[in-house]
Order: C-alpha cells, then structure tokens, then sequence
C-alpha cells in the first residue's frame, strides 16, 4: 500500500497538483496584469520604470524606524524565505526534479549549509507563529487563512528535514508524506495568500510607478 | 578507447566512515568485557561495508599472539586480534566459502571451549581403548 | 532417514561433533539473519526438529527462482538444509515427469495432510477461467486450491507469488494475482524478490526447520530478519547519501569514487531486503556494489513504477506538457476574464446618461 501510495504521489498526484498550481497561477497573475489602470491625463513628472524598479528593491530591507516587533517579524520573516529558497532550489534531490521537469539543473549547496537553512527556516516559522499567537495585534489581524498557509508551508520543510534524517517514519512514509505536503501547497497557492509569491513584485513595482509617474520619491 | 583508458580508483577506505561505527561498537563490547565480564558477538555479515573497508577493519584490528585452526566441516580461523579480548572467528564450508564471519568479545571463543557432550564421548572411548589393552 | 530423526541425531552418527554442531548453528544464525548470540537457542531447538515434507508449485514464472535457490553458494550448509526437507515435488527438479509426477504430488499431500510446507513461486492467472497457465490439463488456481487446503504454511518465492510480480504489470494481460490473493485462511510467508536471495529462501525454511514454526512477518508478509531494513539503511555507500554527495552519470567522478546512486534512480530509500549485507554470488557484492541502482525487485509493483533511471524525489509521470498545458489554459482563462471584464466596463460606459442641471434640479 505504502508504494502505492507513494507512486500515486509521485505520478498522478503530482500530475494534478501542478496542473491546478500552473493554471491557477497563470490564470490569475495575467488577469492581474491585465486588468491595468486608466491611462493618466497628467503630464508624467517622473519615470514609472525607475520608480517601480526603486520599489522592488528598496522594499526588500528593513526600515530603520520599524519597532522592535516590526523588526522581530521582518528578520524572521527573512530567515524563513531564505532558507526555504535554499533548500527548495539548492538541495541536490530538489535540482534532479527540477531537471526532470525543466531539462536544465544547477550545482547544489553542500548538505551542511542546506542543514543550516532546514533549520533557521523552521525556527523561524515556529517563531513567528508563536509571535502571531502570542501578540495581540497580530492575533486580531489573524484569521483563518493566516494559520492554514502557515501550515501548509511549514509542513513540506518540516517532513523534508524529516526525510533526509529519516526521524520517525519509514522512508517510503516520509517521502509520501513530504511529496503529499508540497502537492497540497501547489493546489493552495494561486487562491490563497500564498500567490504573493509571484505578485509582490508586480504589487510593489504598481505603486513604485504610480509614485514614479507623480514624481515621488519614494 | 582501450581498457587502460578507464581509470580505476581504489577509494580511501575511512573516508566512507563505516568503520568508525564498529570500532564503536566493539569499544562499547570491550568495556563490558572488562566491567562486568559479558561476552558479545558482533555479525559482521549483517553490517554494510565496502570491501575496501572491509580490509581497513581487518588492517586496523591487526593480529595478536592467539591463533588457532579449527577443523570440523571445513575450517574455521580463529584469531585474537592486536586488541586482546577481541577475537575475529570465521567460519568455512567444506568448499572454502564463507559461512559465518564474526567478531567476538571474550576471554576465550566459545568455539575453542571443549563441548561437555564430546568430553564424555572421548573418555567413553578412551575407556574403551584401556579395557580392550587390558 | 527416517521422519522422526533430529538433525542432532543425523549428524551425531555421521560422526560430527558437538563442536561441529555448534559452528553449523552459528552459521544458521547468520543465515537467518538472527543475532550471533541466538546459536545456541538454534542448537537446543533443532535437537527437537523433524524432517518436513515439502510440495514446491511453480505457476506462472520464468524459473528464476529455483536457479537463484540451486545455484545459491555454500552448498554443504543448503544441502544439510535440503536433506532435512523432503523435497517431495517440484516439477523442474524432480526426475519423474507426466503422470507419476503428478502422483507424486497426490501422495505426498495425502500422507502428509495439514503438516507439509507448500512452496509456491510464480503468479496465478484468473482471466478467462485461469486458462492461461496449466499443468497437466488444471489451472494453476485449481491446482493452488487443492494444495492450500492442506499446508501447514505457505511460502510464496518470488515477488510473482508474493505480490504478482511481471505478469501483473500493467496491463496484466491474464489476469495475475498473487498467493496471498487468493488463499487466505493459511499462513503465507512472502519472499518477495525478482528473484529472491537464495540464502533467505533457506533461511526461513531453516527457520521453520528449527523453531517449526514462520518467522516473524512485517505488514506485507515479508520475513522482518530480512526485510526489516531498506537497502539503503545497509547501503555501505549510505555515507555519500549523507552528505550528499551523489554520482550524476555512470561514467563521471562521482561514479568512480563510488558516492551514492539515487539520482541514477536508486531505489534503495524504499526498498526492503538483505541484498546490501547477505549479498550475492557466494557474497561476492549486490547491484549497488556493481555501480547499479536498486531497482526495487522485492516491493509490490515494482515493474509500474516508473523508470529504474528516474530519481526517487523525480515525478514518475509526464509532469512538463501537463504544466505546459495548464499554463495556455491558464493564459486563455485569464484572456478571456480580461475580455468580459473590458466588455463589461464599455457597456457599463456606454449606458451611463450624462447629468443634466435638470436632473440636479429635479432632487
């Protein structure tokens, strides 16, 4: 049973599972981007291009002014991304998929620098929840959707880590289990929160150039 | 392309690490040995190796004064190795394969103490051959 | 030999000693995979074993098994196996054929009734009334049937009778079904393998030999002595894995250093059996020791599991033109929206009456 289950996960599983991730991702990002603004009467006082490029970048750090727990969210925040970025895109059995499905690969990180990301990652996702629980403001600003991409996210590194040491369960079992987690992600992502994935970078360049456009600096 | 073409390498037999694993064990065996006087075997059929490593066990275990032949469907040697109180047995077929290949932690193999039930069948013959001189 | 002697008793008057005795045990151990430390509860029960009689069937299979057994190293241990089992049929070993095979077979299963052990490699087809294989004008399930009903136990060699094996592959043309199946009031040991390793095809009938009883079973009816363990956890080439180190060809450095082969498709991670310590060709070395993956022989379904080449952690399906597809769907779900959405707004545009100063009045 276990096998197949696990072939299952491997092949029709994820044969859904990517369908469902690249149709609603493309549907609902080009209906994003077409869905564009009214053309502006007023004379530009300043580039949309440089503006919207500005954003982009100048969003990714840490404001000075942030508070204490502002700053405990963004650098966790931080850890978190980052190490799921390397361990998702820099694990050498991550990159033989990737191959399988792309036709091109790239060289993988050493495992002990992919340990450290697993690590900080899960802590960092570990804290931040405990953060969200924990502080008031946050916890109003929760809701339901908040706990389940939480959890949807935290669960393909967390039965990955397991995999790789083999914790708990059988391989076949983790590898299911691991396989399964990302599957429910992929279906998750293009209708929940988890889009941001692809369209932080359209939001931010959106209003990095509408301020462009009024010649704001910002 | 000929034969001599495709390089071979004989791979460092400790960088692979499984033979770090059994010196720990037999450490641990050992110390039981000396604390409290437990004997242990350890199967080394049932442990991975790579037979580079296989040899590097062989090579770091070394040879100590003890060795002795033991000949009963087929042979088997049996030696205490540079570290006494751990002996390597192996056992052999008729045809010289391999059938048990052990390590084990004693003062003295259990295979090298004379068995109660041949004691008795040797002195029945002993006494045997006494009554038919008489 | 009569059916009442030990195997204590045998050896004893052919002159082997207690000592003898005692080394044959500690290598019955390391046969069945039981701790070196079990050779003297070995010697102490088979003082009690009797001599059990045997019926092997051999179904729908290619004989790979029965070579794997006879072929099998150590051939004076096997055979003091062999001569404490009576082989009473197995229609590729035994030397009368036709009629007086099949005879054979009957007597032996009427005077051994309720106490023999069936052996059972290959798969039994169903399709069209089992036609596909027969043996002497009887299917294959007819002939298991009847043989079943008076085991002791049944010990189904060979991923065929474990789990259907090849003939079950997809798109299983006759029908194949495994033992388990099909009998299921009787005890069935699986020695799953494409083929077996020999040693533990002995192995557990010396298990039944010297305890009289199966050994202990994981969940697909496997001995757990030897499929209690992934090749991978007994992989000497585990290390690499560990730190990730992994040969990307057949033929580059990391072939050669011989680091870990999962992404040359390795099923070793989900593969259980003792390929990896019990070896092969008289402990010569297993596939991975070659330079080749496991492929998994010893799992259900192993033939429908995608490539022996594809990585573990790779889909086992065409994922790239579903994504493909998806992704034009996707575009043209979106393109579509967009244009409604335009419409929509025109119309909305179009239909909206300009305000008048009466209108204003009017309020």
């Amino acid at each position: 049973m276990d096998q197949e289950l696990l072939l299952w996960v491997r092949g029709a599983g994820l044969q859904i599972a990517t369908a469902v991730f690249v149709l609603g991702m493309s549907y609902r990002m080009l209906h994003l981007l077409m869905l564009g603004r009214k053309k502006s009467l007023a004379a530009a006082r300043g580039s949309e291009w440089a503006g919207g490029l500005r954003t982009m970048w100048r969003r990714s750090f840490v404001l000075p002014e942030l508070s204490p727990r502002g700053r405990f969210t963004v650098v966790s925040g931080y850890l978190f991304h980052i190490g799921f970025f390397v361990t998702f895109f820099f694990l050498s059995q991550h990159i033989a998929l990737l191959r399988a499905v792309l036709g091109f690969g790239w060289p993988a990180l050493p495992r002990g620098v992919i340990d450290i990301a697993a690590v900080l990652s899960l802590a960092a996702m570990i804290a931040l929840l405990a953060h969200r629980l924990v502080d008031p403001v946050k916890r109003l600003l929760s809701d339901f959707q908040d706990y389940l991409t939480w959890t949807l996210s935290f669960l393909p590194l967390l039965t990955g880590f397991m995999l790789l040491r083999e914790i708990g369960f059988e391989y076949v079992t983790l590898l299911t289990l691991h396989i399964a987690s990302v599957e429910l992600l992929l279906v998750a992502a293009p209708f929940t929160k988890l889009a941001h994935m692809f369209s932080t970078f359209i939001a931010r360049w959106y209003s990095g150039a509408a301020n462009g456009f009024k010649g704001i600096d910002a | 392309m000929s034969i001599q073409d495709i390089q071979i390498k004989v791979a460092d037999a400790h960088s692979i690490g499984n033979i770090n694993a059994i010196l720990n064990e037999i450490a641990t065996h050992l110390g039981n040995l000396v604390a409290r006087g437990d004997n242990a075997l350890i199967d080394l059929k049932s442990l991975p190796f790579s037979p580079d490593e296989y040899e590097g066990l062989r090579a770091m275990l070394g040879r100590g004064e003890v060795t002795a032949r033991l000949d009963s469907i087929g042979d088997s040697e049996i030696y205490e190795t540079h570290f006494p109180g751990v002996w390597w047995v192996t056992h052999y077929n008729v045809e010289g394969d391999i059938v048990a290949d052990l390590i084990e932690i004693a003062d003295v193999p259990a295979i090298l103490h004379s068995q109660w039930e041949d004691v008795r069948t040797g002195l029945g013959r002993l006494r045997n051959i006494l009554s038919q001189s008489e | 030999m009569s059916e009442h002697e030990t195997l204590e008793q045998r050896l004893s008057e052919q002159g082997v000693s207690r000592r003898a005795f005692l080394k044959f045990c500690a290598a019955l151990a390391t046969m069945m995979a039981l701790p070196p430390s079990s050779a003297s509860a070995i010697a102490a029960a088979l003082s009690q074993a009797k001599r059990p009689s045997v019926i092997w069937l051999s179904f729908q299979e290619c004989t790979g098994c029965t070579e794997s057994l006879t072929r099998s190293h150590s051939p004076t241990l096997e055979s003091l196996i062999f001569d404490m089992i009576s082989l009473d049929y197995h229609h590729t070993l035994q030397a009368a054929s036709g009629h007086a095979a099949e005879q054979a077979r009957d007597d032996a299963m009427k005077a051994f009734y309720g106490k023999y052990l069936l052996l059972v490699d290959g798969s039994i087809p169903l399709k069209d009334g089992g036609v596909y294989s027969t043996i002497a004008g009887r299917t294959n399930l007819d002939m298991l049937e009847e043989a079943a009903k008076g085991a002791a136990a049944i010990v189904a060699v060979g991923s065929c009778a474990a789990f259907g094996g090849l003939p079950n592959a997809q798109p299983n043309p006759t029908g194949a079904v495994a033992v388990s199946d099909i009998i299921k009031d009787k005890p069935i040991v699986n020695i799953s393998g494409c083929p077996p390793i020999p040693a533990v095809i002995t192995g557990v009938l010396a298990h039944y030999l010297t305890f009289g009883e199966l050994p202990a079973l994981d969940e697909l009816g496997r001995p757990k002595a030897f499929y209690g363990e992934t090749i991978h956890d007994r992989c000497y080439r585990r290390p690499f894995y560990d730190q990730g180190k992994f040969a990307k060809t057949f033929d580059d450095e990391g072939a050669r250093n011989g680091w870990c082969l999962y992404e040359l498709g390795c099923k070793g991670p989900t593969t259980h059996n003792a390929c990896a310590t019990t070896k092969w060709n008289g402990g010569a070395g297993f596939p991975i020791e070659a330079g080749h993956g496991c492929i998994g022989c010893s799992e259900p379904k192993f033939w429908d599991a995608g490539s022996f080449y594809t990585p573990l952690s790779a889909p086992a399906a065409d994922v790239a033109s579903i994504s493909q597809a998806a992704a034009v769907a996707g575009a043209g779900a979106a393109l579509a929206l967009s244009a409604t959405d335009r419409a929509k707004r025109q119309q909305v545009q179009q239909s909206r009456e300009k305000l008048t100063l009466e209108d204003l009045k009017g309020n």
